[in-house]
């Protein structure tokens, strides 16, 4: 078999005396769609901070696409086919929704040591944005400065710039969060039609968003991977319920489940 | 239409820069085209100031050294006999860039306050090496012992022609900024300074882009550190002091941050004001603090932003 898209091994992070990753192995197929689940403060974010390489592992290596990516950093990685989206909106929050899509285009096409021709006339990095950010949904909203954008259409827009630089790995740190129902449902039904075309690891407490969109499910708790399987194997898992035995997700779970 | 209104605001002020050696020559007040002209070198300081300001969200508070740099460079060779401009004036903008690109690496990797004490610091080093060459007047600076010649082409011990040639370079470092800010580089620096995380997160690394900025804005102001001591034609190493660093940083602030030519508008203002009330008062820094600090509260974009078009990124 060949070797999987992305390999976490032994991944260990603490902050002083709390283990927010505590041995993590971890490995996402190309074309999967990986869910990351857990309480909070469980380590989803610091995980996935490692894997962006916005964080250094204390220990553990990282390979993706075969070549190990342990010490390269956010921007290297990022040029690698990595995108992430960040659980707190992360925007160009002083430029319009196609400028911020055109930037991550832009950063895509090479170096940006191009001192005279004017970057918004420039066809060949709004074209592209503008069809990512149809594709997105925000096509109508494209000249709107994205302070501007409901919360909603700010998330959308931040998983469009990942989109637009034309990733091999999405991480998606909580897109739905905040999000009103409607919104969310449209979100999530995106990300579907992004399945199979698109490697994907997602964190999300969202249950039903979970269990439509992943192919695998990991059990994150105490900074450690308690479980990995498919969502038919997470739920019938006990150690998964006693983990999550009082939390709320219990019931978002059990809510899931009726459906 | 913004721009439109813009590019009418600063095709208004060329304008009137444009006449106001004829002007003052009709009215025999020659003395105003030697202070527009100072005004045009310091208005030339601001705007690359503006480059990394503006648009990089670096504070420099070490700008003089640039100015300095090219004063020195322009000095020092005049002081040996090489008094081709050209030449001069190209080590004077090298020069410079060099300086820049050594402060640059290091303040770079740093921000907020210690990017500020950094450039202060650097700037500091340089005064004081300034004063420390007795080769070339210490403490006292010499006199520049002849302006840059340019092959008899134009002659700048003649204030109206060197008045035409410092207008030309500032508006063709205001045109090269906005072409800048406005390429892929610029859009790069813009996007680092409104959110570094997400650059990153799309494969920019801020830095080389950066460090790049840093380097053209030493160069730009080298240039007007070049003129400003044929301006003079005398060298001191008060160019490099850090009130002066403070004096151009607060141009830019005055002249509305992230506006290009705005810089300009408060260079002018400035250097006018304190023209002005000096001949009223010996007291005049105690009129204009407190009328500079009112111009900052009420006009938050600064002067440029009072201007039609003037909030135009
Ligand atoms: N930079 C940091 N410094 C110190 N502690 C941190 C830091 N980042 C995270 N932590 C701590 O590490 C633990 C894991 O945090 P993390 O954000 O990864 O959790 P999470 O699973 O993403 O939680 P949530 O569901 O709330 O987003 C938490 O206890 C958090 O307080
Ligand atoms: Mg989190």
């Amino acid at each position: 078999m060949a070797e999987a898209l992305l390999l976490a091994r032994g991944l260990c992070k603490s902050f002083g005396a709390l283990r927010a990753s505590d041995n993590i192995d971890f490995d996402l197929l190309e074309g999967e769609t990986h869910a990351v689940i857990g309480p909070n403060g469980a380590g989803k974010t610091t995980f996935i901070g490692q894997l962006s390489g916005d964080l250094h592992p204390d220990a553990g290596t990282i390979r993706f696409a075969g070549e190990d990516v342990t010490s390269l950093r956010a921007p290297a990685r990022a040029r690698r086919g990595f995108a992430r989206s960040f659980q707190i909106t992360s925007i160009y929050r002083e430029f319009t929704a196609l400028d911020n899509v055109a930037l991550a285009v832009q950063a895509r096409a090479g170096h940006s040591f191009r001192f005279w021709r004017r970057a918004r006339e420039e066809d060949v990095l709004r074209d592209p944005a503008r069809r990512v950010l149809e594709e997105v949904g925000l096509g109508a909203r494209a000249g709107v400065l994205a302070a501007n954008l409901a919360h909603g259409e700010q998330r959308q827009l931040e998983v469009a710039m990942a989109l637009a630089t034309g990733p091999r790995l999405l991480l998606l740190d909580e897109p739905v969060a905040g999000m009103g129902s409607d919104e969310s449902q449209r979100m999530v039904e995106f990300l579907s039609r992004l399945k199979g075309r698109q490697s994907i690891i997602l964190v999300e407490h969202d249950m039903d968003a979970v269990f439509s969109l992943a192919d695998r499910i990991s059990v994150l708790v105490y900074g450690r991977i308690i479980a990995t399987g498919t969502p038919q194997e997470i739920r019938a898992n006990a150690d998964v319920r006693r983990a999550y035995l009082g939390d709320d997700v219990q019931l978002a779970w059990a809510h899931a489940e009726r459906r | 239409m913004r721009s439109r209104a813009r590019k009418l605001v600063l095709l208004a002020m060329l304008a009137l820069l444009v006449l106001v050696p004829p002007a003052a020559a009709l009215l025999h007040q020659l003395f105003y085209v030697d202070l527009l002209r100072r005004v045009m070198i310091f208005g030339i300081a601001a705007v690359s100031l503006d480059l990394i300001l503006g648009y990089g969200g670096m504070v420099s508070f070490g700008h003089a050294a640039y100015l300095g740099v090219g004063a020195y460079a322009v000095t020092v060779l005049a002081y040996y006999g090489i008094h081709d401009g050209l030449l001069q004036w190209a080590v004077a903008i090298g020069g410079s860039m060099l300086v820049a690109l050594a402060i640059g690496a290091v303040s770079i990797r740093t921000s907020g306050i210690y990017f500020i004490m950094i450039t202060l610091a650097f700037t500091q080093m340089l005064y004081y090496l300034g004063i420390s060459l007795d080769v070339f007047g210490g403490d006292n600076g010499m006199r520049l012992p002849e302006r840059s010649q340019f092959f008899g082409l134009i002659n700048l011990n003649n204030g109206t022609e060197f008045y035409y040639l410092v207008l030309t370079i500032l508006a063709a470092v205001v045109l090269l900024v906005q072409r800048l800010v406005e390429s892929r580089f610029g859009m790069a620096i813009r996007a680092a300074k409104s959110n570094e995380a997400r650059s990153r997160a799309i494969g920019f690394s801020p830095y080389p882009y950066k460090l790049a900025a840093f380097v053209i804005s030493g160069g730009i102001c080298g240039l007007a550190g070049a003129l400003l001591v044929n301006h003079t034609a005398y060298l001191t190493p008060d160019f490099m002091q850090w009130t002066r660093s403070g004096e151009i940083l607060f141009m830019v602030i005055l002249g509305g941050v992230g506006t290009t030519a705005g810089p300009v508008l408060g260079a002018f203002t400035l250097l006018v004001l304190e023209d002005v009330l000096s001949g009223w008062t010996e007291h005049w820094q105690i009129i204009l603090g407190p009328l500079l600090v009112l111009a900052v509260l009420f006009a938050k974009r600064g002067l440029a932003g009072l201007l039609p078009g003037g909030r135009g990124g």
